[in-house]
């Protein structure tokens, strides 16, 4: 009988009131082909809350990320293993709708990528295709009501009817995060969403996910050590496809427990 | 690990470096003004009132130094805490160097008065103590010895307790004849001085803790500073 490797453990410091899991992860793998990716991360993610997930390229933590609305999926030979609940759902259970899935866990990406319509469009796309306007009127209330929880309201009021992809950089991401919200979903991930853009549009975005996390929870993954230490409250560490350290942000950034997390945040990784 | 930025590391050097210089032109200033008030040597205390300047203007620049690392380097983690282990360490350097500075400008007014030896070897003796706190601390910095800390932050209650004890001496010694009084002022004040170097010893030494661990003490310092009831009178 051959002895298997100690499993890797992962550092877990609880917060000191521990909130409510909105998304749980067991012995999460992912496989692209005969690459693996992730392995086998465990995680409890709080509700209402910004967890950010940090770590070097190629640490998985993007892979991960994807994981949690099934992005994985649409990779031809990526295979993921484990467990992840949504509210102690299986949202890897073959009876469950992806389409639907994706609706209550929207996502924002590093690049904004507006769709070649009006401002309008943008936003009243998903409730369009879910069918959560019963009247015109209705509509119209849903896309205004994102725009201003996105904070861009005031600035595209006059011209809903312009294409998307004539604003700004930070407008648009803004944009890309009203859409998300737009179809009420319970959980927003954000892959990088402030990395293609300027200090002040990245301050109002940051400012945005701040107002955002009374109401939704939030999942980021950043490059930016400051931009997490910001906006989140808890911080994620991966590397090389393990969740080395896991804890309050503040812990993790003035004392983190784990050498690799240390190095890495001080700017020490060879 | 070094940083990948090389830069990084240099000033973070330099900033421990100049932490530590003035660490030894406090050490040295502390020394000097006490071995000025021993031997009433009135041009040494010259040299030590003068030499203050001198430290805090490093001081400024060590601070200056860690404001400019904080806003280029947004420092995280150990080296957050180097940094601002540094400004404070360079801050309570610079209290003690303000202490000898007013030990020393006391020789002058001492030197007309007739001293008392064994009040003053008394203050003497509590100095050597200070003194040894404070190198020993500044060692601890210069070798990031938690342990070596921790010793000196339990050691300050040996001043304290000699302080009370030169205290109820200098109490005494005033009630004996008035005309003690203007000298052993003098000579309290030294040594309250030097019992506030033991402090600045002390808040080095939990500094150094802060910055090796991460942690603050949750406990109280240890005190044995009686002073306050000695004068307090006892019920009949």
């Amino acid at each position: 009988m051959s002895s298997s490797p100690a499993p890797f453990q992962t550092i877990r410091t609880p917060d000191a009131s521990p909130r409510p899991t909105k998304i749980h992860a067991d012995g999460v793998k992912v496989i692209y082909g005969t690459k693996q990716a992730l392995h086998g991360v465990s995680i409890d993610i709080g509700e209402k809350s910004v967890t950010a997930f940090i770590g070097p390229s190629g640490c998985g933590k993007s892979t991960f990320l994807r994981c949690i609305n099934r992005m994985n999926d649409t990779i031809v030979g990526a295979r993921v293993e484990g467990k992840i609940t949504l509210d102690g759902e299986d949202i890897y259970n073959t009876d469950l709708d992806v389409v639907e899935l994706r609706a209550r866990v929207g996502m924002v990406f590093q690049k904004p990528n507006p769709f070649p319509k009006s401002i309008f469009d943008n936003v009243a796309y998903g409730p369009r295709i879910h069918g959560l306007a019963k009247s015109k009127a209705d509509l119209e209330e849903i896309v205004v009501t994102s725009l201003q929880k996105a904070s861009l309201y005031n600035e595209v009021k006059d011209r809903l009817q312009e294409p998307g992809t004539g604003l700004s950089g930070g407008q648009q991401q803004r944009l890309c995060i009203a859409r998300a919200i737009a179809v009420s979903p319970e959980v927003i991930l954000m892959d990088e969403p402030c990395s293609a853009l300027d200090p002040i549009a990245t301050a109002k975005v940051e400012e945005l996910i701040d107002e955002l996390r009374t109401n939704y929870t939030i999942v980021i993954v950043t490059h930016s050590m400051q931009q997490a230490a910001r906006v989140s409250q808890r911080t994620a560490f991966f590397h090389l496809g393990h969740l080395v350290e896991e804890g309050p942000t503040d812990h993790i950034f003035t004392n983190p427990l784990e050498q690799r997390t240390q190095d890495y945040i001080t700017g020490r990784f060879g | 690990m070094e940083h990948t930025v090389s830069a990084y590391e240099d000033e973070l050097k330099q900033l421990a470096r100049r932490v530590t210089e003035i660490g030894g032109l406090a050490e040295r200033a502390v020394a000097d003004s006490v071995q000025a008030l021993t031997r009433i040597d009135v041009e040494l205390a010259r040299k030590v009132v003068a030499g203050d300047a001198q430290i805090d203007a490093l001081q400024h620049i060590t601070e200056d130094l860690a404001i400019l690392t904080i806003a280029k380097r947004q420092p995280m983690a150990v080296d957050l805490r180097e940094i601002v282990g540094a400004m404070r360490i360079a801050g309570d350097l610079e209290r003690v160097g303000d202490l000898a500075k007013n030990i020393a400008k006391r020789v002058a007014a001492i030197s007309g008065s007739f001293p008392n030896k064994q009040l003053v070897t008394g203050v003497e003796h509590l100095a050597e103590i200070a003194l040894l706190q404070l190198k020993t601390v500044l060692d601890a910095y210069g070798s990031r010895d938690d342990k070596a800390a921790h010793l000196v932050r339990q050691r300050d209650d040996e001043i304290d307790a000699l302080y009370t004890s030169l205290f109820r001496e200098l109490l005494t010694y005033m009630m004996e004849d008035p005309r003690n009084i203007s000298f052993c002022i003098h000579l309290l004040f030294c040594a309250k001085n030097i019992e506030r170097i033991g402090d600045h010893a002390t808040n080095i030494a939990e500094t150094v803790h802060y910055m090796v661990t991460g942690n603050v003490y949750a406990d109280e310092r240890p005190k044995a500073d009686q002073s306050i009831a000695a004068t307090q009178t006892q019920p009949n």
